[in-house]
């Protein structure tokens, strides 16, 4: 057991810190949130640049072989400068799924434009209905006929529905979709994966604003034609790679929330020594000071949390990688809600400010949250596992 | 980073869980299967058993008869001991004073007091709080003056200790003494060794607490003669000495252990709680509150692990001890508040309540319940230790 940082793992911290304060702090950041796209592909391949969009991919995949530690650490220091491009989406969650269940030749055609920073990706998985269930999925794909697909493979498959609050799923360049192959709606098995391009014929996309200042695509997949070879990883079997996706995505989020939770309390203690009433700081009243060290123990509670995410999301043993990332999830959601909320209290009137960059953290936060799971099911998701009802 | 068990390890587990399962008596397994209070004469008993084996003070160094174990092996040593619901041991002279004489006493002091600490033949306990010194502990009265008779030099005792835990049972008492009212308050205390069974002018009368159990007294000194070498540091610096032995604590402070017994023991009654044609354990609200409390459980691990770590490589214990204090406390309590909900109208019976009426397993319940509120009142009130991190960690200004 070991908590310290190997030194290429400090390097990456400090290099990741220097980097985002010089090249994308949050002035950039509110910027961009005006913009169509809401990033930038040239800072896309800064960040390529630095050797961060394949960090954990192994090296013969062309990757640098690291482990998900180190993406906790560089997203960590993304979240503390807001900074909007789709790391989560196109390095975690797709290029994820493309490292672990991509063939040779996908990988090629699809992970390594993404890793050089040219392309950028997305995983669509969510839909209306589904809320935070991994296998309810309603979009289908269905073997083409021959007469609907003449060209190239000669078979493959035609894909229909919908996905909702895409992450980068406006601006990717492919997509990667989960979409039923069999099964019913909310069946574990029946359920694949396939690689779309963006400018697929069928696929309508739609920018959604957030309330981050982030965008989201809406997608409409009618009879999306793609060939066998868009297949990721083996039919009707999805729901493993789907899973780990997601919980790398709360990994990442418990990392990205740990900046801003870090970001936020940072500037409120620095504000409780500097806002003067009364005739002294107000950060001298004890009531406040209490309200301060309550969000220091959850900032605490929160390093320990995004530790816990980024060493166990990549355990062997499923139900120990889902317990310890449910659980850190929860600490995100409720730990880092106390601390959003108390900031903006301490503040006062001027935290509800737009110009005011802490407002900016709050709605990043309050995203997060419900991102890949919120609290309720965390907590529903580990009373449901094995190990739970073990009293052993 | 890496949280994983290595094979090594996994063997240390299954050799401590084998041996504690050997070694405990029957009569202490059938109570730690109920989660019963123990007996002092169980507490030591296991002390003993413990000490027979050389695993008794896991944190200690080995020179001084620990076991030499590494942060790794002592979790999963703690953790073991919470599975057996194994008794407790006293905090005050394994965790407390002992530690804090490797650290400071002089070569005498370690030779006459540490191989007792460990045996067990020595209990301890601690003299700091008093009816005027609470949460401002530095304000304490109890006089020691210094003088020199036949015997040598020495310190004459007077004045009143309380919350003085187990000071019924306990052969020696560690106490914060005022030497000089001169200068600062904190720099006119002493920390002097008192033994309680051979000095005239002790006294000890234990308070019924809450819970039931005779855990606190209080302790009053007359003409009480302490020869100065039994004083720890120099004389002025027992408030250092006091932070110091504080900044030892900081394993058992949280109580993560009490915390994931009371867990275990709130599914275990759940789970023996007929509703309807189900058990409590069914109820999904139920699992869920146990599940929100379980899951921030592991974060606060993951936490005191972080703090042991640093400790271990030699970093200087700071203010952090207290955010594990806090929310270690707070979670003892309210695992302890599930336990109590689970046992639904049982929880109306009472540490004599006939076993028809109430099954021993569900006995001391109420007690422990009770018993800790003062969990996030002793080791300094949790509002005390917010005050600390403020000061110490945030650097807030004072008023």
């Amino acid at each position: 057991m070991n908590f310290d940082l190997t030194e290429e793992q400090q390097m990456i911290v400090d290099q990741a810190a220097k980097f985002v304060a010089a090249e994308s702090p949050v002035s950039r950041f509110r910027k961009l949130r005006d913009t169509e796209q809401g990033w930038d592909k040239s800072m896309w391949a800064k960040m390529a640049e630095q050797g961060w969009l394949g960090i954990a991919v192994p090296e013969d995949q062309g990757g640098f072989g690291g482990s998900f530690v180190d993406v906790a650490l560089i997203i960590e220091q993304l979240g503390r400068g807001l900074v909007p491009e789709p790391f989560i989406a196109s390095v975690v969650l797709a290029g994820g799924l493309l490292s672990d269940q991509g063939s040779e030749a996908q990988r090629e055609a699809y992970l390594t434009p993404m890793i050089e920073g040219t392309t950028s990706l997305a995983f669509a998985y969510a839909e209306r209905q589904s809320r935070y269930s991994p296998s309810d999925c309603a979009t289908k794909a269905t073997k083409a006929t021959k007469a609907t697909k003449a060209e190239k493979s000669g078979s493959g498959w035609s894909i229909t529905g919908e996905k909702v609050w895409v992450l980068n799923g406006h601006a990717a360049d492919q997509i990667i979709v989960a979409a039923r192959t069999g099964g019913g709606q909310f069946d574990e098995s029946g359920l694949s994966l396939f690689i779309v391009d963006a400018d697929a014929k069928g696929l309508t996309r739609t920018r959604v604003p957030g309330m981050d200042g982030q965008r989201t695509g809406l997608l409409k997949f009618e009879g999306v034609e793609v060939g066998e070879d868009r297949l990721l990883g083996r039919e009707g079997d999805a729901i493993g790679s789907i899973e780990k996706a997601l919980d790398r995505g709360a990994a990442a989020a418990c990392a990205e929330g740990l900046g801003q939770v870090r970001e936020l309390f940072e500037r409120t203690i620095a504000y409780l020594k500097e806002r003067e009433q009364f005739g002294v700081p107000i950060g001298s009243f004890q009531a406040l000071q209490h309200i301060a060290t309550d969000m220091y123990a959850e900032v605490e509670l929160c390093m320990s949390a995004n530790i816990l995410a980024a060493i166990q999301v990549d355990h062997e043993d499923v139900e120990i990688r889902k317990a310890d990332v449910s659980s850190a999830k929860l600490q995100l959601s409720d730990g880092g809600w106390l601390v959003q909320e108390q900031a903006i209290q301490l503040f006062g009137g001027i935290g509800v400010t737009d110009e005011q960059d802490e407002g900016l953290f709050f709605k990043r936060l309050r995203v997060l949250n419900g991102l890949f799971g919120d609290a309720d099911y965390h907590v529903g998701r580990f009373q449901s596992l094995k190990g739970f009802d073990a009293l052993d | 980073m890496d949280l994983s068990y290595s094979p090594e390890q996994i063997q240390f587990r299954e050799e401590v869980r084998s041996w504690i399962s050997e070694a405990m008596p029957p009569e202490m397994k059938k109570k730690a299967e109920d989660g019963a209070n123990f007996e002092q004469a169980e507490v030591m008993e296991w002390h003993r058993i413990l000490y027979e084996k050389g695993w008794v003070a896991p944190n200690w160094p080995e020179e001084v008869g620990g076991p030499g174990w590494d942060v790794g092996q002592r979790s999963i040593f703690s953790e073991e001991c919470v599975r057996a619901n194994a008794p407790g041991l006293s905090p005050f002279g394994l965790s407390m004073v002992g530690p804090l004489l490797i650290q400071y006493g002089t070569d005498e002091q370690k030779a006459r007091f540490l191989p007792k600490i460990l045996s067990g033949d020595e209990t301890w306990c601690q003299g700091y709080s008093e009816p005027n010194a609470g949460s401002d502990l530095a304000s304490l009265q109890l006089r020691a003056d210094s003088g020199t008779d036949k015997d040598g030099d020495h310190y004459i005792l007077n004045g009143q200790k309380t919350w003085t835990t187990y000071a019924q049972y306990a052969d020696w008492i560690f106490v914060l003494s005022r030497t000089s009212s001169k200068g600062k308050k904190q720099e006119g205390i002493t920390f002097l060794l008192a033994d309680m069974n051979n000095t005239e002018g002790i006294d000890v009368k234990p308070f019924l607490t809450t819970g039931g159990t005779l855990a606190f007294s209080e302790t009053w000194f007359k003409d009480a003669r302490v020869p100065v070498e039994n004083r720890v540091g120099p004389e002025g610096g027992g408030w250092s000495m006091a932070k110091a032995l504080l900044g030892h604590e900081r394993t058992g402070i949280g109580g993560i252990a009490e915390s994931s017994r009371n867990l275990k023991t709130a599914k275990g009654i759940a789970q023996r709680t007929q509703v309807g044609t189900g058990n409590l354990f069914d109820d999904d609200s139920f699992r869920r509150r146990i599940a929100r409390k379980e899951m921030r459980l592991r974060a606060i691990e993951i936490m005191q692990l972080r703090q042991l770590s640093a400790a271990q490589l030699g970093h200087a214990p700071g203010a952090e001890s207290s955010v594990l204090k806090i929310v270690g406390t707070e979670m003892q309590q309210e695992t302890s508040e599930l336990c109590m909900d689970a046992m639904g109208h049982n929880a109306m019976g009472w540490l004599d309540s006939p076993e028809e009426a109430l099954p021993s397993y569900q006995q001391s319940v109420a007690s422990q319940f009770n018993y800790l509120r003062a969990a996030t009142i002793y080791g300094g009130s949790n509002e005390i230790q917010k005050n600390i991190i403020a000061k110490q960690m945030l650097r807030l200004p004072t008023l």
